[in-house]
Protein backbone atom coordinates (compact mmCIF):
# COMPACT_ATOMS: atom_id res chain seq x y z
CA UNK A 1 0.00 0.00 0.00
CA UNK A 2 3.02 2.29 0.26
CA UNK A 3 3.39 2.17 -3.49
CA UNK A 4 2.80 5.80 -4.62
CA UNK A 5 1.39 4.63 -7.95
CA UNK A 6 -1.25 2.49 -6.26
CA UNK A 7 -2.11 5.32 -3.91
CA UNK A 8 -2.50 7.74 -6.78
CA UNK A 9 -4.65 5.26 -8.68
CA UNK A 10 -7.00 4.97 -5.74
CA UNK A 11 -7.14 8.74 -5.44
CA UNK A 12 -8.01 9.08 -9.11
CA UNK A 13 -10.62 6.33 -8.92
CA UNK A 14 -12.21 8.10 -6.02
CA UNK A 15 -11.99 11.46 -7.75
CA UNK A 16 -13.50 10.30 -11.02
CA UNK A 17 -15.97 7.89 -9.35
CA UNK A 18 -15.43 5.03 -11.82
CA UNK A 19 -18.30 2.90 -10.48
CA UNK A 20 -21.38 4.57 -12.04
CA UNK A 21 -23.26 3.70 -15.29
CA UNK A 22 -21.18 6.03 -17.48
CA UNK A 23 -17.98 4.89 -15.88
CA UNK A 24 -16.36 4.15 -19.23
CA UNK A 25 -16.42 7.86 -20.09
CA UNK A 26 -14.79 8.79 -16.84
CA UNK A 27 -12.33 5.92 -17.18
CA UNK A 28 -10.92 7.50 -20.34
CA UNK A 29 -10.69 10.78 -18.51
CA UNK A 30 -8.96 9.06 -15.65
CA UNK A 31 -6.45 7.42 -17.95
CA UNK A 32 -5.68 10.80 -19.42
CA UNK A 33 -5.18 12.26 -15.96
CA UNK A 34 -2.95 9.31 -15.09
CA UNK A 35 -0.82 9.90 -18.16
CA UNK A 36 -0.55 13.60 -17.45
CA UNK A 37 0.70 12.99 -13.93
CA UNK A 38 -0.41 15.59 -11.45
CA UNK A 39 -1.46 18.10 -14.08
CA UNK A 40 -4.85 19.54 -13.36
CA UNK A 41 -7.61 19.01 -15.90
CA UNK A 42 -8.66 22.30 -17.43
CA UNK A 43 -12.25 23.26 -16.90
CA UNK A 44 -14.54 24.00 -19.81
CA UNK A 45 -14.26 27.73 -19.26
CA UNK A 46 -10.46 27.55 -19.23
CA UNK A 47 -10.54 25.48 -22.41
CA UNK A 48 -12.26 28.29 -24.31
CA UNK A 49 -8.99 30.30 -24.03
CA UNK A 50 -11.03 33.33 -23.05
CA UNK A 51 -9.74 33.81 -19.46
CA UNK A 52 -6.12 33.52 -20.55
CA UNK A 53 -6.70 35.81 -23.52
CA UNK A 54 -8.21 38.45 -21.29
CA UNK A 55 -5.54 38.18 -18.62
CA UNK A 56 -2.82 38.35 -21.29
CA UNK A 57 -4.22 41.46 -22.92
CA UNK A 58 -4.82 42.95 -19.47
CA UNK A 59 -1.19 42.44 -18.47
CA UNK A 60 0.34 43.91 -21.61
CA UNK A 61 -2.17 46.76 -21.65
CA UNK A 62 -1.29 47.63 -18.06
CA UNK A 63 2.36 47.90 -19.04
CA UNK A 64 1.45 49.79 -22.21
CA UNK A 65 -0.66 52.48 -20.58
CA UNK A 66 1.59 52.88 -17.56
CA UNK A 67 4.71 53.30 -19.70
CA UNK A 68 2.90 55.48 -22.23
CA UNK A 69 1.75 57.78 -19.43
CA UNK A 70 5.23 58.13 -18.02
CA UNK A 71 6.74 58.64 -21.50
CA UNK A 72 4.32 61.52 -22.05
CA UNK A 73 5.11 62.97 -18.59
CA UNK A 74 8.82 62.75 -19.42
CA UNK A 75 8.24 64.64 -22.65
CA UNK A 76 6.71 67.53 -20.69
CA UNK A 77 9.47 67.22 -18.12
CA UNK A 78 7.61 65.63 -15.19
CA UNK A 79 8.33 62.52 -13.09
CA UNK A 80 11.83 62.19 -14.51
CA UNK A 81 12.85 59.87 -11.67
CA UNK A 82 10.23 57.23 -12.54
CA UNK A 83 11.50 55.07 -15.35
CA UNK A 84 9.14 54.25 -18.21
CA UNK A 85 11.49 51.67 -19.74
CA UNK A 86 13.86 49.22 -18.14
CA UNK A 87 16.37 49.48 -20.99
CA UNK A 88 19.53 51.57 -21.12
CA UNK A 89 20.24 53.66 -24.20
CA UNK A 90 23.65 52.08 -24.42
CA UNK A 91 26.35 54.24 -25.93
CA UNK A 92 25.02 57.36 -24.22
CA UNK A 93 23.75 55.79 -21.05
CA UNK A 94 25.78 53.04 -19.43
CA UNK A 95 24.67 50.48 -16.95
CA UNK A 96 26.24 50.68 -13.49
CA UNK A 97 28.80 47.89 -13.28
CA UNK A 98 29.27 45.53 -10.38
CA UNK A 99 32.22 46.43 -8.14
CA UNK A 100 33.88 43.06 -8.66
CA UNK A 101 33.16 42.81 -12.38
CA UNK A 102 36.26 41.87 -14.39
CA UNK A 103 36.66 44.32 -17.24
CA UNK A 104 39.62 45.26 -19.44
CA UNK A 105 43.04 45.05 -17.78
CA UNK A 106 45.32 47.91 -16.88
CA UNK A 107 48.85 48.10 -15.52
CA UNK A 108 49.08 50.16 -12.36
CA UNK A 109 51.79 52.79 -12.02
CA UNK A 110 54.33 53.89 -9.49
CA UNK A 111 54.55 57.53 -8.44
CA UNK A 112 56.94 58.25 -11.31
CA UNK A 113 54.51 56.76 -13.86
CA UNK A 114 56.62 53.67 -14.48
CA UNK A 115 54.79 50.33 -14.26
CA UNK A 116 54.49 48.74 -10.85
CA UNK A 117 55.16 45.40 -12.49
CA UNK A 118 58.42 43.67 -11.55
CA UNK A 119 58.30 41.16 -14.37
CA UNK A 120 58.06 38.19 -12.02
CA UNK A 121 56.22 36.22 -14.71
CA UNK A 122 53.58 34.98 -12.27
CA UNK A 123 50.71 36.18 -14.44
CA UNK A 124 52.27 34.80 -17.58
CA UNK A 125 52.67 31.45 -15.83
CA UNK A 126 49.18 31.27 -14.37
CA UNK A 127 47.34 32.52 -17.45
CA UNK A 128 45.21 29.60 -18.73
CA UNK A 129 44.81 31.22 -22.14
CA UNK A 130 48.50 32.11 -22.41
CA UNK A 131 47.68 35.56 -23.56
CA UNK A 132 50.34 37.44 -21.56
CA UNK A 133 53.88 37.73 -22.83
CA UNK A 134 56.38 39.69 -20.74
CA UNK A 135 59.87 40.70 -21.82
CA UNK A 136 61.84 41.37 -18.63
CA UNK A 137 64.72 43.80 -18.33
CA UNK A 138 67.04 44.94 -15.58
CA UNK A 139 65.75 47.91 -13.63
CA UNK A 140 68.25 50.77 -13.03
CA UNK A 141 67.05 51.11 -9.43
CA UNK A 142 68.87 48.45 -7.38
CA UNK A 143 65.88 48.13 -5.03
CA UNK A 144 63.73 46.87 -7.88
CA UNK A 145 65.08 43.79 -9.53
CA UNK A 146 63.37 43.83 -12.94
CA UNK A 147 60.79 45.72 -14.94
CA UNK A 148 58.79 44.74 -18.04
CA UNK A 149 60.50 46.08 -21.13
CA UNK A 150 57.35 44.98 -22.96
CA UNK A 151 54.09 43.64 -21.64
CA UNK A 152 51.94 42.09 -24.34
CA UNK A 153 48.38 41.07 -23.54
CA UNK A 154 46.34 39.53 -26.34
CA UNK A 155 42.71 40.32 -25.57
CA UNK A 156 41.71 38.10 -28.46
CA UNK A 157 42.87 35.14 -26.41
CA UNK A 158 42.08 36.41 -22.91
CA UNK A 159 39.25 34.57 -21.15
CA UNK A 160 38.79 37.25 -18.46
CA UNK A 161 39.35 34.72 -15.67
CA UNK A 162 41.16 37.25 -13.50
CA UNK A 163 43.90 34.80 -12.39
CA UNK A 164 46.59 37.34 -13.36
CA UNK A 165 45.07 39.85 -10.96
CA UNK A 166 44.76 37.25 -8.20
CA UNK A 167 48.31 36.05 -8.57
CA UNK A 168 50.09 39.40 -8.89
CA UNK A 169 52.29 40.01 -5.80
CA UNK A 170 52.71 43.69 -6.59
CA UNK A 171 49.13 44.69 -7.40
CA UNK A 172 50.53 45.67 -10.77
CA UNK A 173 47.71 44.40 -12.98
CA UNK A 174 44.06 45.10 -12.35
CA UNK A 175 40.82 44.49 -14.22
CA UNK A 176 38.89 47.51 -13.03
CA UNK A 177 38.84 49.90 -15.98
CA UNK A 178 35.14 49.35 -16.62
CA UNK A 179 35.89 49.11 -20.34
CA UNK A 180 33.73 46.47 -22.00
CA UNK A 181 33.75 47.48 -25.65
CA UNK A 182 37.14 46.13 -26.63
CA UNK A 183 36.10 45.21 -30.15
CA UNK A 184 38.48 45.93 -33.02
CA UNK A 185 38.56 45.42 -36.76
CA UNK A 186 41.63 43.13 -36.78
CA UNK A 187 43.23 40.53 -34.55
CA UNK A 188 46.43 42.56 -34.44
CA UNK A 189 44.72 45.49 -32.81
CA UNK A 190 43.34 43.19 -30.12
CA UNK A 191 46.93 42.80 -28.92
CA UNK A 192 47.64 45.37 -26.22
CA UNK A 193 51.17 46.46 -25.41
CA UNK A 194 52.51 48.09 -22.28
CA UNK A 195 51.75 51.59 -23.45
CA UNK A 196 48.11 50.84 -24.25
CA UNK A 197 47.64 48.97 -20.99
CA UNK A 198 48.94 51.91 -19.01
CA UNK A 199 46.77 54.52 -20.71
CA UNK A 200 43.88 55.66 -18.62
CA UNK B 1 -17.61 66.61 -64.68
CA UNK B 2 -17.58 67.85 -61.12
CA UNK B 3 -19.04 64.51 -60.07
CA UNK B 4 -15.96 62.80 -61.43
CA UNK B 5 -13.73 65.35 -59.71
CA UNK B 6 -15.49 64.77 -56.39
CA UNK B 7 -15.20 60.99 -56.79
CA UNK B 8 -11.53 61.32 -57.67
CA UNK B 9 -10.91 63.51 -54.65
CA UNK B 10 -12.75 61.09 -52.40
CA UNK B 11 -10.96 58.02 -53.68
CA UNK B 12 -7.58 59.77 -53.52
CA UNK B 13 -8.36 60.83 -49.98
CA UNK B 14 -9.37 57.31 -48.95
CA UNK B 15 -6.33 55.80 -50.67
CA UNK B 16 -3.97 58.32 -49.12
CA UNK B 17 -5.55 57.79 -45.73
CA UNK B 18 -5.29 54.01 -45.91
CA UNK B 19 -1.77 54.18 -47.27
CA UNK B 20 -0.65 56.77 -44.76
CA UNK B 21 -2.04 54.88 -41.79
CA UNK B 22 -0.49 51.63 -43.04
CA UNK B 23 2.88 53.36 -43.43
CA UNK B 24 2.55 54.81 -39.98
CA UNK B 25 1.76 51.35 -38.64
CA UNK B 26 5.37 50.27 -39.09
CA UNK B 27 6.18 52.94 -36.53
CA UNK B 28 3.16 52.12 -34.37
CA UNK B 29 4.10 48.46 -34.35
CA UNK B 30 7.64 49.15 -33.22
CA UNK B 31 6.71 51.71 -30.63
CA UNK B 32 3.70 49.92 -29.22
CA UNK B 33 5.53 46.65 -28.85
CA UNK B 34 8.41 48.52 -27.24
CA UNK B 35 6.24 50.40 -24.78
CA UNK B 36 4.31 47.32 -23.72
CA UNK B 37 7.55 45.40 -23.23
CA UNK B 38 9.10 48.20 -21.11
CA UNK B 39 11.46 49.21 -23.91
CA UNK B 40 11.84 52.47 -25.81
CA UNK B 41 11.85 51.26 -29.39
CA UNK B 42 13.40 52.52 -32.59
CA UNK B 43 14.66 56.06 -31.99
CA UNK B 44 18.00 56.35 -33.79
CA UNK B 45 17.08 57.65 -37.24
CA UNK B 46 17.68 61.39 -37.33
CA UNK B 47 17.25 64.12 -39.90
CA UNK B 48 19.27 67.23 -38.99
CA UNK B 49 19.39 66.08 -35.39
CA UNK B 50 15.62 65.66 -35.08
CA UNK B 51 14.43 62.27 -33.94
CA UNK B 52 10.66 62.86 -34.05
CA UNK B 53 10.05 59.88 -31.72
CA UNK B 54 11.54 57.52 -34.27
CA UNK B 55 9.10 58.41 -37.05
CA UNK B 56 11.94 58.68 -39.54
CA UNK B 57 12.55 54.95 -39.28
CA UNK B 58 9.58 54.42 -41.60
CA UNK B 59 11.29 56.60 -44.22
CA UNK B 60 14.63 54.92 -43.62
CA UNK B 61 13.00 51.52 -44.09
CA UNK B 62 11.32 52.64 -47.29
CA UNK B 63 14.60 53.94 -48.71
CA UNK B 64 16.40 50.76 -47.71
CA UNK B 65 13.77 48.60 -49.37
CA UNK B 66 13.91 50.65 -52.56
CA UNK B 67 17.69 50.54 -52.80
CA UNK B 68 18.03 46.79 -52.27
CA UNK B 69 18.62 44.31 -55.04
CA UNK B 70 15.48 42.73 -56.48
CA UNK B 71 16.32 39.07 -56.63
CA UNK B 72 14.44 36.55 -58.74
CA UNK B 73 15.38 32.95 -57.95
CA UNK B 74 16.37 30.51 -60.64
CA UNK B 75 13.47 28.46 -61.96
CA UNK B 76 10.88 30.92 -60.71
CA UNK B 77 8.00 31.88 -62.93
CA UNK B 78 9.07 35.47 -63.53
CA UNK B 79 5.68 36.83 -64.54
CA UNK B 80 3.79 35.41 -61.60
CA UNK B 81 6.66 36.13 -59.26
CA UNK B 82 6.55 39.80 -60.16
CA UNK B 83 2.76 39.90 -60.22
CA UNK B 84 2.13 38.37 -56.79
CA UNK B 85 3.09 41.29 -54.52
CA UNK B 86 1.00 43.69 -56.64
CA UNK B 87 -2.03 41.42 -56.36
CA UNK B 88 -1.80 41.13 -52.62
CA UNK B 89 -1.15 44.85 -52.25
CA UNK B 90 -3.69 46.23 -54.72
CA UNK B 91 -6.66 44.18 -53.63
CA UNK B 92 -6.09 45.10 -50.01
CA UNK B 93 -6.16 48.79 -51.03
CA UNK B 94 -9.10 48.52 -53.43
CA UNK B 95 -11.34 47.15 -50.69
CA UNK B 96 -11.19 50.53 -48.95
CA UNK B 97 -13.31 52.01 -51.73
CA UNK B 98 -16.51 50.63 -50.25
CA UNK B 99 -15.95 51.72 -46.66
CA UNK B 100 -17.94 54.78 -45.64
CA UNK B 101 -15.71 57.21 -43.82
CA UNK B 102 -18.29 59.86 -43.02
CA UNK B 103 -21.86 61.08 -43.10
CA UNK B 104 -23.51 62.89 -46.01
CA UNK B 105 -21.73 66.15 -46.67
CA UNK B 106 -23.96 68.87 -48.09
CA UNK B 107 -22.16 71.34 -50.35
CA UNK B 108 -24.56 73.77 -51.99
CA UNK B 109 -27.14 71.65 -53.78
CA UNK B 110 -25.03 68.50 -53.74
CA UNK B 111 -25.09 65.73 -51.15
CA UNK B 112 -21.85 63.82 -51.12
CA UNK B 113 -21.67 60.42 -49.50
CA UNK B 114 -18.23 60.19 -47.92
CA UNK B 115 -17.58 56.80 -49.45
CA UNK B 116 -15.33 56.31 -52.47
CA UNK B 117 -17.80 53.98 -54.16
CA UNK B 118 -21.37 53.76 -52.92
CA UNK B 119 -22.13 50.24 -53.97
CA UNK B 120 -25.26 48.55 -52.80
CA UNK B 121 -23.24 45.34 -52.44
CA UNK B 122 -20.33 46.99 -50.62
CA UNK B 123 -19.89 44.16 -48.15
CA UNK B 124 -19.72 41.51 -50.85
CA UNK B 125 -17.30 43.67 -52.80
CA UNK B 126 -14.98 43.97 -49.79
CA UNK B 127 -15.08 40.25 -49.15
CA UNK B 128 -14.36 39.54 -52.80
CA UNK B 129 -11.36 41.82 -52.73
CA UNK B 130 -10.06 40.29 -49.52
CA UNK B 131 -10.36 36.83 -51.04
CA UNK B 132 -8.54 38.00 -54.15
CA UNK B 133 -5.69 39.07 -51.91
CA UNK B 134 -5.13 35.40 -51.10
CA UNK B 135 -4.15 34.87 -54.75
CA UNK B 136 -1.16 37.13 -54.22
CA UNK B 137 -0.01 35.05 -51.30
CA UNK B 138 -0.57 31.72 -53.02
CA UNK B 139 1.05 32.82 -56.28
CA UNK B 140 4.06 34.19 -54.40
CA UNK B 141 4.65 30.83 -52.81
CA UNK B 142 3.98 28.74 -55.89
CA UNK B 143 5.95 30.86 -58.35
CA UNK B 144 9.15 31.27 -56.33
CA UNK B 145 10.29 27.65 -56.80
CA UNK B 146 11.09 27.18 -53.15
CA UNK B 147 9.69 24.42 -50.98
CA UNK B 148 9.38 26.59 -47.91
CA UNK B 149 7.59 29.33 -49.82
CA UNK B 150 5.29 26.68 -51.28
CA UNK B 151 4.56 25.31 -47.82
CA UNK B 152 3.85 28.83 -46.60
CA UNK B 153 1.41 29.50 -49.41
CA UNK B 154 -0.35 26.18 -48.85
CA UNK B 155 -0.80 27.08 -45.21
CA UNK B 156 -2.01 30.53 -46.23
CA UNK B 157 -4.60 29.03 -48.57
CA UNK B 158 -5.87 26.60 -45.94
CA UNK B 159 -5.99 29.27 -43.26
CA UNK B 160 -7.68 31.86 -45.44
CA UNK B 161 -10.39 29.43 -46.52
CA UNK B 162 -11.02 28.32 -42.95
CA UNK B 163 -11.24 31.80 -41.57
CA UNK B 164 -12.96 33.57 -44.43
CA UNK B 165 -15.90 31.20 -44.11
CA UNK B 166 -16.17 32.10 -40.45
CA UNK B 167 -15.86 35.77 -41.31
CA UNK B 168 -18.62 35.56 -43.87
CA UNK B 169 -20.85 33.53 -41.55
CA UNK B 170 -20.19 35.93 -38.67
CA UNK B 171 -21.34 38.97 -40.61
CA UNK B 172 -24.45 37.12 -41.76
CA UNK B 173 -25.93 37.93 -38.35
CA UNK B 174 -25.18 41.62 -38.81
CA UNK B 175 -26.67 41.61 -42.30
CA UNK B 176 -29.81 39.94 -40.98
CA UNK B 177 -30.22 42.51 -38.22
CA UNK B 178 -29.61 45.58 -40.38
CA UNK B 179 -31.13 44.03 -43.48
CA UNK B 180 -28.71 45.57 -45.99
CA UNK B 181 -25.41 44.97 -47.77
CA UNK B 182 -24.84 48.65 -48.41
CA UNK B 183 -22.37 49.78 -45.80
CA UNK B 184 -23.44 53.43 -45.82
CA UNK B 185 -27.04 52.38 -45.23
CA UNK B 186 -25.88 49.90 -42.62
CA UNK B 187 -24.10 52.67 -40.73
CA UNK B 188 -27.20 54.86 -41.01
CA UNK B 189 -29.27 52.06 -39.52
CA UNK B 190 -26.72 51.67 -36.74
CA UNK B 191 -27.63 55.22 -35.74
CA UNK B 192 -30.90 54.00 -34.20
CA UNK B 193 -31.22 53.61 -30.43
CA UNK B 194 -32.38 50.84 -28.14
CA UNK B 195 -33.30 50.63 -24.44
CA UNK B 196 -35.27 53.85 -24.39
CA UNK B 197 -32.72 55.79 -26.39
CA UNK B 198 -29.73 55.07 -24.17
CA UNK B 199 -27.91 52.38 -26.10
CA UNK B 200 -26.95 52.96 -29.75
CA UNK B 201 -27.91 50.08 -32.02
CA UNK B 202 -24.32 49.25 -32.91
CA UNK B 203 -23.35 45.83 -34.19
CA UNK B 204 -21.40 45.01 -31.06
CA UNK B 205 -24.53 45.41 -28.91
CA UNK B 206 -26.93 43.52 -31.13
CA UNK B 207 -24.42 40.85 -32.26
CA UNK B 208 -21.82 40.37 -29.50
CA UNK B 209 -21.01 36.78 -30.47
CA UNK B 210 -20.56 37.74 -34.12
CA UNK B 211 -18.22 40.48 -32.97
CA UNK B 212 -15.94 38.07 -31.12
CA UNK B 213 -15.98 35.60 -34.02
CA UNK B 214 -15.30 38.33 -36.54
CA UNK B 215 -12.48 39.74 -34.44
CA UNK B 216 -10.79 36.34 -34.26
CA UNK B 217 -11.28 35.59 -37.94
CA UNK B 218 -10.12 39.07 -38.88
CA UNK B 219 -6.95 38.68 -36.84
CA UNK B 220 -6.37 35.44 -38.74
CA UNK B 221 -7.07 37.23 -42.01
CA UNK B 222 -4.23 39.70 -41.45
CA UNK B 223 -1.75 36.78 -41.14
CA UNK B 224 -0.14 38.30 -38.07
CA UNK B 225 1.21 36.61 -35.03
CA UNK B 226 -1.30 34.48 -33.26
CA UNK B 227 -2.18 33.28 -36.76
CA UNK B 228 1.09 33.81 -38.63
CA UNK B 229 1.40 30.24 -39.88
CA UNK B 230 1.78 31.32 -43.54
CA UNK B 231 4.76 33.43 -42.52
CA UNK B 232 6.05 31.29 -39.70
CA UNK B 233 9.05 33.51 -39.09
CA UNK B 234 10.57 31.01 -36.72
CA UNK B 235 10.56 28.03 -39.07
CA UNK B 236 9.67 28.38 -42.75
CA UNK B 237 9.87 32.17 -43.29
CA UNK B 238 6.79 31.69 -45.39
CA UNK B 239 5.48 32.53 -48.81
CA UNK B 240 7.71 35.59 -49.29
CA UNK B 241 10.99 33.90 -48.41
CA UNK B 242 12.42 34.54 -51.89
CA UNK B 243 11.36 38.17 -52.13
CA UNK B 244 13.70 41.06 -51.52
CA UNK B 245 13.65 44.80 -51.85
CA UNK B 246 10.41 46.64 -52.34
CA UNK B 247 8.52 43.51 -53.39
CA UNK B 248 9.06 42.13 -49.92
CA UNK B 249 8.15 45.57 -48.64
CA UNK B 250 4.86 45.35 -50.52
CA UNK B 251 3.96 42.07 -48.83
CA UNK B 252 4.89 43.61 -45.54
CA UNK B 253 2.80 46.67 -46.25
CA UNK B 254 -0.08 44.54 -47.54
CA UNK B 255 -0.29 42.90 -44.11
CA UNK B 256 -0.48 46.30 -42.47
CA UNK B 257 -3.03 47.59 -44.98
CA UNK B 258 -5.10 44.50 -44.24
CA UNK B 259 -4.86 45.35 -40.56
CA UNK B 260 -6.22 48.81 -41.27
CA UNK B 261 -8.89 47.36 -43.56
CA UNK B 262 -10.02 44.86 -41.00
CA UNK B 263 -10.08 47.56 -38.32
CA UNK B 264 -12.15 49.81 -40.59
CA UNK B 265 -14.50 46.94 -41.41
CA UNK B 266 -14.96 46.07 -37.75
CA UNK B 267 -15.63 49.71 -37.00
CA UNK B 268 -18.23 49.90 -39.74
CA UNK B 269 -19.99 46.67 -38.91
CA UNK B 270 -19.78 46.58 -35.14
CA UNK B 271 -18.94 49.99 -33.75
CA UNK B 272 -21.28 52.17 -35.73
CA UNK B 273 -18.83 53.42 -38.35
CA UNK B 274 -18.82 57.18 -38.29
CA UNK B 275 -21.71 57.40 -35.84
CA UNK B 276 -21.10 59.50 -32.75
CA UNK B 277 -23.30 58.47 -29.81
CA UNK B 278 -26.43 60.68 -29.60
CA UNK B 279 -25.36 62.76 -32.62
CA UNK B 280 -28.11 63.11 -35.21
CA UNK B 281 -27.74 65.04 -38.49
CA UNK B 282 -28.77 68.29 -36.81
CA UNK B 283 -26.92 68.03 -33.50
CA UNK B 284 -26.69 66.12 -30.26
CA UNK B 285 -29.88 64.77 -28.67
CA UNK B 286 -28.97 63.35 -25.29
CA UNK B 287 -31.28 60.76 -23.72
CA UNK B 288 -31.38 62.88 -20.53
CA UNK B 289 -32.95 65.69 -22.50
CA UNK B 290 -30.08 67.90 -23.56
CA UNK B 291 -29.80 69.24 -27.09
CA UNK B 292 -26.88 70.91 -28.85
CA UNK B 293 -27.66 72.12 -32.36
CA UNK B 294 -24.89 71.66 -34.93
CA UNK B 295 -24.77 72.42 -38.64
CA UNK B 296 -23.85 69.88 -41.29
CA UNK B 297 -20.08 70.44 -41.54
CA UNK B 298 -19.18 70.00 -37.84
CA UNK B 299 -21.42 66.93 -37.73
CA UNK B 300 -19.56 65.40 -40.67
CA UNK B 301 -16.18 66.32 -39.21
CA UNK B 302 -17.15 64.80 -35.85
CA UNK B 303 -18.24 61.68 -37.75
CA UNK B 304 -14.89 61.37 -39.54
CA UNK B 305 -13.07 61.95 -36.25
CA UNK B 306 -15.17 59.28 -34.56
CA UNK B 307 -14.49 56.85 -37.40
CA UNK B 308 -10.78 57.56 -37.10
CA UNK B 309 -10.77 57.07 -33.32
CA UNK B 310 -12.64 53.78 -33.59
CA UNK B 311 -10.28 52.53 -36.30
CA UNK B 312 -7.32 53.53 -34.13
CA UNK B 313 -8.79 51.61 -31.23
CA UNK B 314 -9.14 48.45 -33.33
CA UNK B 315 -5.63 48.86 -34.70
CA UNK B 316 -4.39 49.19 -31.13
CA UNK B 317 -6.32 46.05 -30.19
CA UNK B 318 -4.98 44.05 -33.14
CA UNK B 319 -1.45 45.22 -32.38
CA UNK B 320 -1.86 44.27 -28.72
CA UNK B 321 -3.09 40.86 -29.75
CA UNK B 322 -0.17 40.48 -32.11
CA UNK B 323 2.37 41.37 -29.41
CA UNK B 324 0.73 39.49 -26.55
CA UNK B 325 -0.11 36.00 -27.69
CA UNK B 326 2.12 33.19 -28.84
CA UNK B 327 1.19 31.56 -32.09
CA UNK B 328 -1.03 28.60 -32.64
CA UNK B 329 0.20 25.23 -33.74
CA UNK B 330 -1.12 24.30 -37.18
CA UNK B 331 -3.57 21.70 -35.91
CA UNK B 332 -4.79 24.07 -33.19
CA UNK B 333 -5.36 26.70 -35.85
CA UNK B 334 -7.44 24.34 -37.97
CA UNK B 335 -9.33 23.06 -34.92
CA UNK B 336 -10.16 26.59 -33.86
CA UNK B 337 -11.26 27.56 -37.35
CA UNK B 338 -13.36 24.57 -38.32
CA UNK B 339 -14.50 23.07 -35.03
CA UNK B 340 -15.06 26.16 -32.88
CA UNK B 341 -15.49 29.34 -34.90
CA UNK B 342 -17.48 27.95 -37.82
CA UNK B 343 -20.10 26.08 -35.71
CA UNK B 344 -20.33 29.06 -33.39
CA UNK B 345 -20.99 31.41 -36.29
CA UNK B 346 -23.65 29.05 -37.67
CA UNK B 347 -25.29 28.92 -34.25
CA UNK B 348 -25.18 32.69 -34.22
CA UNK B 349 -27.02 32.85 -37.54
CA UNK B 350 -29.70 30.45 -36.29
CA UNK B 351 -30.12 32.33 -33.01
CA UNK B 352 -30.33 35.67 -34.79
CA UNK B 353 -32.98 34.31 -37.16
CA UNK B 354 -35.06 32.98 -34.26
CA UNK B 355 -34.80 36.22 -32.31
CA UNK B 356 -35.70 38.33 -35.35
CA UNK B 357 -38.79 36.23 -36.00
CA UNK B 358 -39.80 36.32 -32.33
CA UNK B 359 -39.43 40.10 -32.20
CA UNK B 360 -41.59 40.63 -35.25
Amino acid sequence: MDNPNQKRRQELEKYFDVQGPFAFLRLAQMKRAWRQGNRRQLTWWENTYIPTLISGIWLTSKHFFRNLGFHILHLVGLCKDVRAAVTYQYPEQKRPLGLRLRTRHRLTKREDDSPRCVACMMCETVCPARCIEITAAEHPDPNIEKYPAEFILDLGKCVYCGFCVEVCPEDAIRMDTGILNTSEYSRESMIYNKKRLMEE
Amino acid sequence: MSDIAIKLLLSCGTLAGAFGIAGLLTWVERKQSAVMQDRIGANRATIFGFKALGLFHAIADFLKMLSKEEFIPQGANKFLFNLAPYLSFTFALVAFAAIPIGDRLIVGIRTIDLQAANLNIALIFIFAMMSMGVYGVVLAGVSSNNNYAFLGSMRAAAQMIAYEITMGAAIMGVIMVFNTLDLQMLVHREGAYMLGGWLPKWGIFVQPLAFILFLTAAAAETKRTPFDLPEGEAEIIGYFVEYSGMKFGMFFLADLIETVLVAALMTTLFLGGWQVPYLLPDGFYFPWGGHIALSNIPVVLLGILSFFIKVSFFIWLLMSVRWTFPRFRYDQLMNLGWKVLLPASLVNIALTAVVIILLK
